[in-house]
């Protein structure tokens, strides 16, 4: 188990490695640092003299090194477009993607793993049927027109809920969090279900593959045999096995609700890091884009890393093959 | 006639699902329309001089104070909604597809290679689609497109905007075409047709794609719809962030961001026509890129 707790550190550190080295080589080859930071103004002289106390004349490999160590101190640099340190930026920002990110998951697992049973265990009935069409349409409607459609009747014709924007924020320690305002909450739904929908989708589909699997495996036929109750079958026997899968799936769709969260944020005007990275991307303010993709591949590792900590726990044999 | 569709499963299953039958008809409605909307649409939105402001904000036929010189109704400028949205259409259609080739051939062609060579070529080419598999394809659009705005000179920007997005969404999706090519090469790599042109010392290139290639064709052809299907919404979002094509010449995501500007006002034919085609086409590319799974894969019927 420390083997392979062990491995899977030590290939969390490659990918981080290989995510700096794209956002160093953002910063450094796409367009030139020196006259993004300088004015028309300023002489050639000073530009040549800026340019080697920076050490941008250093060999590559050195200033990917210092690069990494700034990065590994908190240092992140300064944006081109508002000149503020990267870091400060991309810090208040991070609670309300996190938050908007959490609950989203949350409603795909909440709603999606019983929908998967469910579908799995009554494949020809007519609510089955009706779900499965219902996730196809789902699939296939953008992620913005969900939103839209929310904003339209939620919003616009009800008026029940906002429809941008945060709502009330109290202010923990640093860390600007809309769960403990009503204002907040109501603030929180809709975004939410527009990111949800796409992950409870792909959670349903893949509970309900995984389900039919075990279903048709030999040890629940024998189950079957025995005469263990339905009940004890379906959600002891048949469901423990399904969830290694369905952990592998939360690790994954956790990338995929952070990068979705680009798209919900621009409809509802919510200020995460996705509408950040948006404006970074339309001013071409590269430091911005490295420093996200370096944070979002950060939570991405750890997720994951979880997750296979998590594997260990549900699944025995993990533990057991380390022994041998 | 029925003797012939009995024959080939796949148009019996054809004429037995209606689902599938009214999405083709959907899709090549659209796909109709946007091939030849220089010809069927009645004004050419990107002229200028083909619309006034004097006709702007004019609702579908249907509703009161509508025009029958504009069936589905006018946007603020004047333009015809009609004539908007088959040239949308076009210009998502025309990204779409070209995204979607470039990825095949990029994805099978990789592909191909790495089952067929295997070794430290494999190697490199899965674990650079393992770590784009990592990140979601929007982002990787959104970063390729950033990456464009900076190294490209200002003044081609605007000219290059198809281009660009047409390779920044090409490049996310050819993970798909890799992985599926690599797993089915290694498949054949095994029969006794491949090794029988080993033998006879074919070159690597004419074994990969005569012999090889046409026995893949099958679960391809579906990632292929299924894709298409990706790279239209795909088009669609980056256009409606502000990041795709401009509002001189919107594809159907740009006109939905231009309607959400309406959605607080009454004219709801800005926002939700351009919506409803964009839903109807891609929910029946979807249905058929399903349909087809079913007839290539009989083991899930």
């Amino acid at each position: 188990m420390v083997y392979f707790i062990a491995k899977r550190l030590v290939q969390s550190v490659f990918v981080m490695l290989a995510v700096a080295f794209l956002a160093f080589s953002l910063f450094r080859f796409v367009g030139d640092p020196i006259t993004q930071m300088t004015g028309v103004e300023t002489s050639v002289q000073d530009q040549e003299r800026l340019r080697e106390d920076l050490g941008l004349n250093d060999p590559f490999i050195y200033q990917f090194a210092r690069f990494t160590g700034d990065m590994l101190k908190g240092d992140f640099g300064f944006s081109y477009r508002t000149r503020q340190p990267v870091a400060e930026m991309i810090a208040t920002r991070i609670p309300a993607t996190l938050e908007l990110g959490i609950v989203a998951l949350l409603i795909s697992l909440f709603v999606g793993i019983p929908a998967g049973v469910y579908t799995a265990l009554r494949p020809r009935g007519i609510a089955t049927q009706t779900i499965l069409m219902l996730t196809l349409v789902g699939v296939s409607i953008p992620t913005f027109v969900i939103g839209i459609i929310l904003i339209f009747f939620f919003g616009v014709q009800l008026g029940w809920l906002p429809t941008f924007g945060r709502g009330g924020t109290v202010n923990l320690g640093g860390w600007e969090t809309s769960f403990l305002t009503v204002d907040g909450w109501r603030a929180l739904i809709l975004p939410a279900i527009t990111l949800g929908v796409y992950q409870l989708t792909l959670t349903m589909r893949l509970v309900r593959a995984e389900m039919m699997d075990v279903m048709q495996s030999d040890y629940i036929r024998f189950a079957t045999a025995r005469g263990v109750p339905m009940r004890r079958l379906y959600f002891k026997h048949a469901l423990a096995n399904t969830m290694v899968p369905v952990i592998t799936i939360i690790g994954l769709q956790f990338g995929g609700v952070i990068a979705f969260s680009i798209v919900t944020e621009s409809v509802f005007q919510w200020p995460g890091m996705g509408l950040l990275f948006l404006e970074s991307i339309r001013f071409v303010d590269i430091p911005v884009m490295g420093v996200y993709l370096v944070v979002i591949a950060f939570f991405f590792v750890l997720v994951n890393l979880i997750v296979d900590l998590l594997y260990v726990f549900i699944d025995p044999r993990l533990r057991i093959k380390d022994v041998s | 006639m029925l003797a012939f569709i009995k024959r080939h499963e796949g148009l019996w299953l054809f004429t037995r699902s209606p689902a599938v039958m009214i999405a083709a008809i959907v899709a090549l409605t659209i796909i109709i329309g946007a091939v030849f909307a220089p010809w069927i649409a009645p004004v050419n939105p990107y002229d200028l001089a083909s619309f006034s402001l004097m006709d702007g904000l004019l609702p579908p036929v249907w509703e009161e104070f509508g025009s029958e010189k504009f069936l589905l109704g006018t946007d603020d400028q004047g333009r015809d909604m009609i004539s908007s949205i088959l040239y949308g259409a076009r210009l998502s259609l025309i990204i779409g597809v070209s995204a979607m080739i470039i990825a095949t051939t990029l994805g099978v062609g990789l592909g191909l290679a790495a089952g067929y060579f295997g070794g430290r070529f494999d190697a490199i080419v899965m674990r650079i689609a393992d770590v784009q598999l990592a990140l979601p394809a929007i982002l990787t659009a959104l970063l390729i497109d950033g990456i464009a705005r900076g190294v490209l000179p200002p003044e081609m920007q605007q000219d290059l905007r198809v281009v660009v997005l047409t390779i920044a969404i090409a490049l996310s999706l050819w993970v798909n075409f890799a992985r599926t090519a690599r797993a089915s090469t290694f498949v054949q790599m095994n029969k006794e047709y491949v090794q029988a042109a080993v033998m006879q010392g074919q070159h690597p290139l004419r074994i990969m794609f005569v012999h090889i290639l046409p026995n893949i064709l099958g679960p391809l052809l579906v990632i292929m719809t299924v894709d298409l299907a990706s790279a239209i919404l795909l088009e669609a979002t980056l256009s409606f962030l502000g990041i795709g094509l401009p509002a001189d010449s919107p594809s159907l995501g740009t006109l939905i961001r231009i309607g959400m500007q309406f959605l607080l006002s009454g004219e709801w034919w800005i926002l939700w026509i351009p919506t409803l085609f964009l839903i109807a086409l891609v929910v029946s590319i979807n249905l058929l890129g399903d349909f087809l799974r079913d007839v290539f894969n009989p083991r899930l019927r």
